[in-house]
């Protein structure tokens, strides 16, 4: 699903901030993406969602070369792909229920035919009396969830999650890891990007871990 | 998306997924994904509303002269005049009982009619005031021709019959008096074209700079519509709507305020019709009053305005979102 192969970044003439990174993500499995703070792991979800092109390597993507992707593939590869921001990225003035549909909406989508879908994805997260809400009143851990909700209402192939649980007290953290352990058993790829230890220990999952610039995998 | 029923993703305040989805009737639903109510968005209708007042007055400006050249030259063109000037060889009043036979053999001419002395001479009241003995004056005699259409061809020959037979006779089509109307009337519609083209291209810059901001506002919420899966269509129609919207605010604000000006113009001109200068502007320009077919102008330049904004905005945020790319 994801092949990295000896790529390499770097932001303009600067040092090369990720090095030789070789990894591959299979469909339905479940990955951690771990390492210190800084130590680039958004980059590199960054990479995989295509915001970011490689200064050298191979990534490949659902079995093509990223490098040589027109703009409507990258769009079906993005539609194919869920991402949790760290920062939750959720868009200010839409409420809840408007930011989980975003997704469907963009598709083209009619507001009829995607509301069930969205109600149940909310109440399933536990958002179902906060639908109406906007994003300035929602607690953090309602934020999260809001933006794993929305991650998820296009029922992603691949799943990235960055510092999922960063923002939540461990109960809701554990709460949410199972969560995502449900959904890679409904199918879907999950990589979690954490530097939360006591989290990895709560299932035991293969490490992808960076340090240094350099990635390896702690299987 | 159908979830399992035993996720715990939180004991305390799970709901179990249901059938049915019954929303609050309050609930906002299609909210535009790029925010309309901003500050830079108010101040883009005022300026979109100043713009198209301007370039509607302008276009009603141009519609009047118009209309106003439309009568000038219809009233000219339908009318010639014979001048028959005083020669002393010559008996005068036999000259034009002449050039008015010889003007009613022509198909064209519908009516030949001698202005009388008393008339010609109070023509020239004006210019050298009243109670003047004008007899002894070489003044010219005028006979007015009513034409009957305007493809006169027969005028030609009849213009150099007239020289032949009474040569103190010329025949006056009002020729360069419709051609310096004419130019004036063009001068004016051009003025007012090039005023609403000059005014359109303003609103259209604006847009442009206003849609750069917004972009640049909103770079973040662009980036996640990217990430979610929008292609740069979608996006660029998102803005383009909100563009279009505040484009059609603007434009009906400005729209109308020119027709509510231009219909108190005109009440106002009609109001005050008895005095002199009333009288002036009215010789001039005719009634102050551009019709239905004006204000359908007014209604078409507003409607201009906002198609520009759209799309102005749209190729704005394509060129933008390449950047971006």
């Amino acid at each position: 699903m994801v092949r990295f192969e000896n790529v390499g970044l770097r932001y303009g003439m600067g040092p090369e901030v990720l090095k030789d990174i070789n990894f591959s993500i299979a469909p339905r499995s479940f990955q951690y993406l771990t390492g210190p703070s800084g130590a680039g792991k958004t980059t590199l979800i960054r990479l995989v969602l295509m915001a970011l092109k490689p200064t050298r390597g191979l990534v490949n993507l659902f079995g093509q070369d990223v490098s040589r992707l027109e703009a409507a593939t990258l769009t079906d590869f993005r539609r194919r792909m869920g991402v949790v921001f760290q920062d939750f990225r959720l868009l200010d003035h839409l409420t809840v229920y408007e930011n989980v549909a975003l997704p469907l909406r963009v598709l083209g989508k009619e507001e009829a035919g995607y509301r069930a879908e969205v109600v149940e994805l909310l109440r399933w997260v536990g958002l179902g009396e906060r639908m109406h809400a906007v994003p300035a009143v929602l607690s953090g851990g309602e934020k999260q969830r809001a933006a794993i909700a929305r991650a998820l209402i296009s029922r992603p192939q691949l799943l990235l999650a960055d510092e999922p649980t960063g923002n939540v007290d461990p109960g809701l953290g554990r709460r949410l890891l199972r969560l995502f352990m449900e959904l890679q058993s409904l199918g879907t790829a999950v990589v979690i990007a954490t530097h939360d230890i006591a989290l990895m220990e709560l299932y035991d999952a293969p490490r992808l871990v960076l340090a240094d610039g350099h990635l390896h995998v702690d299987a | 998306m159908s979830m399992p029923d035993h996720l715990d993703i939180d004991e305390a305040e799970e709901e179990r997924p249901r059938s049915g989805s019954r929303l609050p009737a309050s609930l906002r639903r299609d909210q535009p994904l790029v925010p309309v109510d901003s500050v830079a968005g108010r101040a883009l209708v005022v300026v979109i509303a100043i713009l198209t007042f301007l370039a509607a007055l302008s276009a009603g400006a141009a519609l009047l002269a118009a209309r106003a050249s439309e009568q000038w030259r219809g009233a000219v063109a339908n009318e010639m005049t014979i001048q028959v000037r005083p020669d002393p060889r010559r008996n005068i009043e036999q000259d034009i009982a002449r050039a008015v036979e010889l003007a009613r053999a022509v198909p064209s001419v519908a009516e030949a009619r001698p202005m009388p002395r008393a008339e010609s001479d109070k023509l020239l009241e004006p210019w050298l005031g009243a109670g003047l003995d004008l007899v002894e004056l070489p003044i010219p005699r005028l006979i007015v021709l009513r034409l009957s259409s305007s493809s006169a061809n027969d005028l030609v020959a009849f213009s150099q019959t007239l020289r032949r037979e009474v040569p103190s006779a010329t025949l006056d089509d009002h020729r360069l008096w419709v051609r310096r109307l004419s130019t004036m009337a063009s001068t004016i519609i051009l003025a007012g074209v090039a005023v609403v083209l000059l005014v359109l291209v303003a609103a259209g810059l604006a847009v442009a700079f206003a849609t750069r901001g917004a972009m640049a506002g909103s770079r973040d919420s662009v980036e996640v519509l990217h990430f979610v899966g929008a292609t740069d269509e979608f996006i660029a129609r998102e803005f383009q709507t909100r563009f279009v919207a505040l484009g059609l605010r603007g434009g009906a604000v400005g729209g109308l305020a020119a027709i509510i000006a231009i219909a108190l113009l005109g009440f106002l001109s009609s109001a005050w019709s008895a005095t002199p200068e009333a009288d002036q502007l009215q010789a001039l320009f005719g009634a102050f009053e551009i019709g239905w077919s004006g204000y359908a102008v007014v209604i078409l330049v507003a409607a201009v305005v906002a198609a520009i904004a759209g799309l102005v905005s749209r190729l704005t945020v394509r060129h933008y979102l390449r950047a971006m790319g």
